[in-house]
């Protein structure tokens, strides 16, 4: 049997990066936003969990957008929560 | 063009397929310094004018945009979609189910791409579809309910092992494990005999015929290869490369198994591309399912709205379904929730929770007749600064 396998090698699966605080700040200031505003994205996502991203992390994706080619998105990792 | 040049439109703010399409119209192209300088600008304008404008009323006309069409779809479609008979549900029902979020799918159905090792041979893909299609104890051999010794003999036939690759150790192994934990039964008890070929099941009540019986059933159909979830599988030659199709889909499972391609292969179920690649990728495999779904059906909708639908359905990191279960009915304000269904039920929990309403939203200041925050009305102010030039 194959070895565990890395989700972000899946085509479906667009590149996820963890950003740096300075990023943060400059793109809630640029929206003029709060942390709680971005999207969300759950702590055990597979993708987060294979960037080894934390609680409260900010993550840029960049999508393969259909109409513009390139495009950014911005999710704000939290716990998920219980059922 | 020179070199100068495409480091700007690089660097000029505007999406990326803009940027590539005007580098592939002007490179080889003889332009001067102040003809570039005014296609770039010129260009740039003319994006700023194809952005939606601010406070515009983009959910109302995705509805409409999806809706309109939508009225056109067959309702009830269950025909075979072209590939290897495979039954997938299309046109409305299937646009439903997306927009629901629902756990399984009617029809769930796997696309399996495989390795190039396996991909290019018919028998070495056919050898990953034994490993996938779930296979019964009865397709290895001859099964007899032997009613006077009150046993269930199971002639094992060497040849379908040597065609599935797969050894009678294991199968001998498996049978009475699996049926012991994937149907909870365990009255009986198993003797095999690899020399012969045979495994035999005694009920451990040999005194009546229902368990023995029972247990004949059992036998007959407990997957001793292969994944349970998966019925059937169908191997098809594409673009010079087999492609397993499969009824039935388990994504992690399949994963798992030697010479699938883990970058390509998809299924038909959004729940479970969510759950084991992530959100991200579950809002890509909505954006895909409803828009060939609708495109199949001849309908062209532009694919902003159902990026737009997508992004609602994916934005708390979860598939959410759109209705009182999911977007609709997770709104911070009752009055809206009460206007779209249960209307009785969220006033009185509301009641109930002294809950507030800001009345921020659309629907909200409908009901109460004031002007609604969008468009224009969202505008409260516009200052004009006095030392203007």
């Amino acid at each position: 049997m194959s070895t565990s396998f890395d989700v972000l090698d899946h085509v479906m699966v667009p590149d996820h990066q963890i950003m740096s605080e300075e990023e943060v700040a400059t793109l809630l200031s640029s929206y003029t936003i709060t942390h709680d505003q971005l999207p969300k994205i759950y702590h055990d996502d597979p993708a987060v969990k294979s960037i080894g991203a934390k609680i409260g992390d900010v993550i840029r994706i960049i999508r393969n957008s259909q109409t513009a080619g390139k495009a950014e998105s911005y999710r704000l990792v939290v716990k998920r929560p219980k059922k | 063009m020179e070199a100068s040049m495409r480091d700007r439109i690089l660097g000029a703010d505007i999406p990326e397929k803009t940027r590539q399409q005007l580098i592939g119209y002007l490179s080889g192209r003889d332009v001067t310094e102040e003809q570039f300088g005014r296609i770039l600008s010129q260009v740039i304008n003319e994006y700023g004018y194809t952005r939606i404008e601010p406070a515009e009323a983009v959910g109302i006309i995705a509805a409409q945009s999806i809706g309109e069409p939508g009225t056109q779809m067959t309702m009830r479609t269950f025909h075979y979609a072209g590939v290897a008979e495979i039954n997938v549900t299309l046109g409305l029902p299937r646009l439903i189910e997306i927009m629901d979020a629902r756990k399984t799918p009617s029809t769930p159905t796997m696309t399996i791409y495989l390795e190039e090792e396996w991909s290019t041979n018919r028998d070495r893909a056919r050898e990953v579809s034994w490993q996938i299609e779930a296979a019964p104890l009865h397709e290895f051999g001859d099964i007899i309910t032997d009613i006077v010794d009150m046993q269930v003999v199971v002639q094992l036939n060497r040849d379908v092992f040597d065609r599935r690759k797969i050894s009678i150790q294991e199968v001998m192994e498996r049978a009475p494990k699996k049926i012991r934990d994937r149907h909870h039964y365990r009255d009986f008890e198993s003797d095999s005999d690899e020399k012969a070929a045979t495994l035999t099941f005694f009920p451990k009540e040999r005194e009546s015929y229902q368990n023995l019986f029972q247990l004949a059933e059992y036998v007959k159909n407990v997957i001793v290869q292969g994944i349970d979830d998966i019925e059937r599988v169908v191997v098809r030659k594409e673009e010079g490369e087999y492609i397993l199709y499969t009824e039935g889909s388990n994504l992690r499972d399949v994963f798992e198994v030697k010479g699938v391609d883990t970058s390509r292969t998809r299924t038909n179920n959004i729940a479970e591309i969510s759950d084991v690649l992530g959100i991200e990728a579950g809002r890509n495999a909505i954006i895909d399912e409803a828009l060939s779904t609708l495109r199949e059906q001849g309908i062209s909708v532009d694919v902003r709205h159902i990026m737009l639908v997508a992004d609602m359905m994916c934005m708390d990191g979860e598939v959410k379904q759109i209705g009182r279960h999911g977007i609709a009915g997770e709104k911070e304000s009752v009055l809206s929730r009460a206007a779209f269904e249960v209307t009785v039920n969220h006033l009185l929990d509301a009641a109930v929770a002294n809950e507030v309403d800001i009345l921020q939203g659309v629907t909200e200041n409908v009901i109460v007749g004031q002007p609604i925050q969008l468009g224009t009305g969202d505008v409260k102010l516009i200052a004009k600064p006095i030392n203007q030039e």
